[in-house]
């Protein structure tokens, strides 16, 4: 995947991380002193206000192309979603499909060249983020937005210690004593569940299990207390026991701290579980949009069915063979001028080949780009 | 069910740990610690567990991958265990391996053609026109296009390598296959794809598989029987849909509960049994049941006396003190 090594090489932060600045600069708001508290919460308007209002969180049309040796790929198109606090928003697609792009130019951590973000906007609590200045934006990640990567192995240095990378922000950004930061490290490793904090903060990355690890990187996301966390396939290199303490624990700390969670995943069965409302993701672009009940109960996209379809289920019936889509997803070199999924679609007619479809509305929150939806209940539930 | 192909009586795989001043052994990790089992003729027995629980070790102590340290392995009436080298190579020929990450099981150096031929040339002795032609034969079968015999692994998706692999495990007609997390690596489309193209294979050519996964949905779907594995040893072993319905084993209810999906809607019902904790280190295990460190129903007993594999029902054997 070219945005980690690239954006590795930019990186020329002393510490070396892969994405720098998440999780790791601008600690300001401390969770403990009732002042900045109460400073956090303007910042983070309540879920009562919110709804009336404007959306916490709103991309609107974003735009990425990655410029490569073999061409332009036009990596998300027209991308379009909110979210609100103390909602889940589940986002599922293929590997490929532009579920890590997406997330990763919402807060501009892709190298700049070869990604280019074209256009769209990012609006947290009416800021633009695509217009911010990069310095700004290292004050903005990890503080208000917090991220949590996929591999809770690669994504740890190393060679400091677990506490040392939980404190560095601390101090570099609030001026923290060694002692004071110290202290917060370790109510944040006693925040995620780890037993033994005290002790196991001075403890190396290797020293923990994968699932420890995936806490530890959640910690340093909710260091700051962010009004967003996205978390790009937290679970996916976790054991299913461990993965459903993760999901526990997101879901308990969600409730405590009152987050908006966007949950990126190509696993359906973890987003049935855990998101309010879920965005199916093929070629880059959105193609399905809806709460989670409603677009379970009735996929209208052909993708969404074929996808749900393909997935075993460990409770129910027994299927007797696996649905699969044949085929590859399209690697888009030009912005997509018909349905993507045509190739692989057994729906497409005519009208497919030459038109885009745009998102139109279904029921109640429930979206579909596509000329053709279906409109039938679909017979896997 | 028909005869079994493999008997595996308490195999045993330690590994041994090197330490202290003169890198004298100082302990062992116990990735396999006794296991029992039979694999039949044509049906495939999904193995399953966290990882670290010795599953891969599992399947490669089978076909003497890995040196099994104690234990008997008799595949089709023969010790597999007591054969030499060379009887050992002549007996490989029936079994073969699908590793999980076909992007590092295959050598990015050797074209599709070379890859596939390579136990057949080891094995074989075909002329070249013959061989080309098995490797097209082999191509066909798994559904990958001829015309790609020259091409490089890395001019191929995920997909399509895992078939490239399944082509070179099928190359010399084996009896039994041991599939290590064939699809782990895979997205979950093209997943399902893998898994039907195993299955119609299997009906094809007559095999036995070991399937290896950690994905309890997809073995649900590929094996007659499954065996769940912790820390090195087997606490059930079931038919499939036995297993799926009613687990015996605590570990293997926590396992099933824990699959996103399984229970479903769970917002509103009861929370899961999520286990506390982490597997504990093969190195050191605890004593009595292995299990007994993260088990909801831990009783006395549990930490003094190992339970045994035992019948709950037909068809069903589980090791836990809760049976008695």
């Amino acid at each position: 995947m070219p945005p980690r090594g690239l954006a590795s090489e930019r990186n020329n932060h002393w510490l070396p991380h892969p994405y720098p600045g998440v999780g790791f600069t601008d600690l300001r708001p401390l969770l403990k002193e009732t002042d900045k508290m109460s400073n956090s919460h303007l910042e983070k308007p309540t879920t009562a206000g919110i709804h009336a209002s404007a959306p916490l969180f709103e991309v609107r049309d974003l735009e990425t192309v990655i410029h490569t040796r073999s061409g332009t790929v036009h990596a998300v198109n027209s991308v379009s979603f909110e979210i609100n606090a103390g909602e889940t928003l589940g986002v599922v697609g293929e590997s490929g499909s532009g579920k890590s792009v997406t997330m990763m130019s919402l807060i501009r951590l892709l190298a700049s060249p070869p990604v280019e973000l074209r256009g769209g906007q990012v609006l947290l609590g009416g800021e633009d983020l695509l217009k911010l200045d990069e310095g700004a934006l290292r004050d903005l990640r990890g503080k208000k937005v917090g991220f949590v990567f996929q591999d809770p192995m690669t994504s740890l240095n190393p060679v400091f210690t677990v506490g040392f990378q939980l404190m560095e922000p601390l101090r570099q950004h609030l001026g923290m004593s060694r002692r004071g930061a110290h202290d917060r490290a370790v109510e944040l490793l006693a925040l995620v569940g780890i037993p033994d904090p005290a002790r196991r903060v001075d403890e190396y990355p290797h020293q923990f299990s994968g699932g420890m690890r995936q806490r530890v990187m959640i910690a340093m996301a909710l260091a700051c207390d962010p009004a967003v966390l996205i978390a790009d396939e937290p679970t996916t290199a976790l054991d299913v026991t461990i993965q459903a303490q993760i999901i526990e624990l997101m879901r308990e700390l969600q409730s405590k701290l009152g987050m908006a969670v966007i949950w990126v995943t190509h696993d359906l069965n973890v987003v049935r579980e855990i998101a309010d409302r879920v965005l199916v993701m093929y070629a880059g672009q959105v193609i399905e949009h809806g709460p989670v009940d409603a677009l379970f109960a009735q996929p209208a996209h052909p993708y969404t069915r074929a996808l749900l379809a393909t997935m075993p289920r460990a409770g129910g019936a027994k299927q007797e063979r696996l649905r699969a889509i044949e085929g590859m997803p399209p690697i888009l070199t030009e912005a997509p001028q018909s349905c993507a999924f045509r190739a692989r679609c057994g729906h497409a007619r005519a009208r497919c080949a030459q038109e885009l479809p745009r998102r139109q509305p279904l029921s109640n929150g429930h979206d579909v780009a596509c000329h053709y939806p279906l409109r039938e209940v679909a017979e896997h539930v | 069910m028909s005869e079994p192909l493999f008997e595996i009586r308490d195999l045993k795989l330690h590994f041994p740990i090197y330490g202290g001043l003169l890198r004298h052994q100082i302990g062992s990790v116990k990735a396999v610690d006794g296991v029992s089992f039979d694999i039949f003729k044509g049906e495939t027995l999904g193995l399953v567990g966290e990882s670290g629980c010795g599953k891969s070790s599992c399947g490669r102590g089978l076909l003497r991958l890995s040196e099994p340290s104690s234990g008997e392995v008799v595949f089709d009436g023969r010790q597999v265990t007591a054969l030499s080298h060379k009887e050992m190579r002549a007996i490989r020929t029936r079994m073969q391996m699908v590793f999980q990450d076909p992007q590092a099981s295959l050598n990015p150096r050797m074209t599709v053609s070379e890859i596939i031929s390579e136990p057949l040339n080891e094995h074989a002795n075909l002329k070249r026109r013959a061989l080309i032609a098995r490797v097209c034969e082999l191509m066909d079968a798994v559904g990958l296009n001829r015309a790609f015999l020259n091409r490089y692994p890395s001019s191929f998706s995920g997909g399509q390598r895992q078939r490239i692999g399944i082509a070179r495990a099928l190359a010399l007609n084996p009896d039994f296959i041991v599939c290590d997390e064939p699809i782990a690596a895979l997205d979950v489309s093209i997943q399902a794809q893998v898994v039907n193209l195993l299955k119609d294979l299997q009906e094809q050519f007559s095999l036995t598989y070991l399937f290896i996964s950690h994905d309890l949905s997809m073995v649900r779907h590929i094996a007659d029987r499954v065996a769940v594995m912790y820390l090195g040893k087997i606490v059930e072993l079931a038919d499939t849909e036995l297993l799926y319905q009613r687990p015996s084993h605590p570990y293997s209810k926590a396992l099933l509960s824990a699959v996103p999906g399984a229970v479903a809607s769970r917002r509103a019902d009861a929370p899961r049994e999520v286990l506390k904790g982490d597997l504990p280190s093969p190195a050191n295990p605890p004593k009595g049941c292995n299990f007994c460190t993260r088990c909801p129903h831990v009783m006395d007993i549990c930490r003094t006396t190992e339970p045994e594999l035992k019948a709950v029902a037909p068809g069903q054997y589980s090791a836990c003190h809760l049976n008695d």
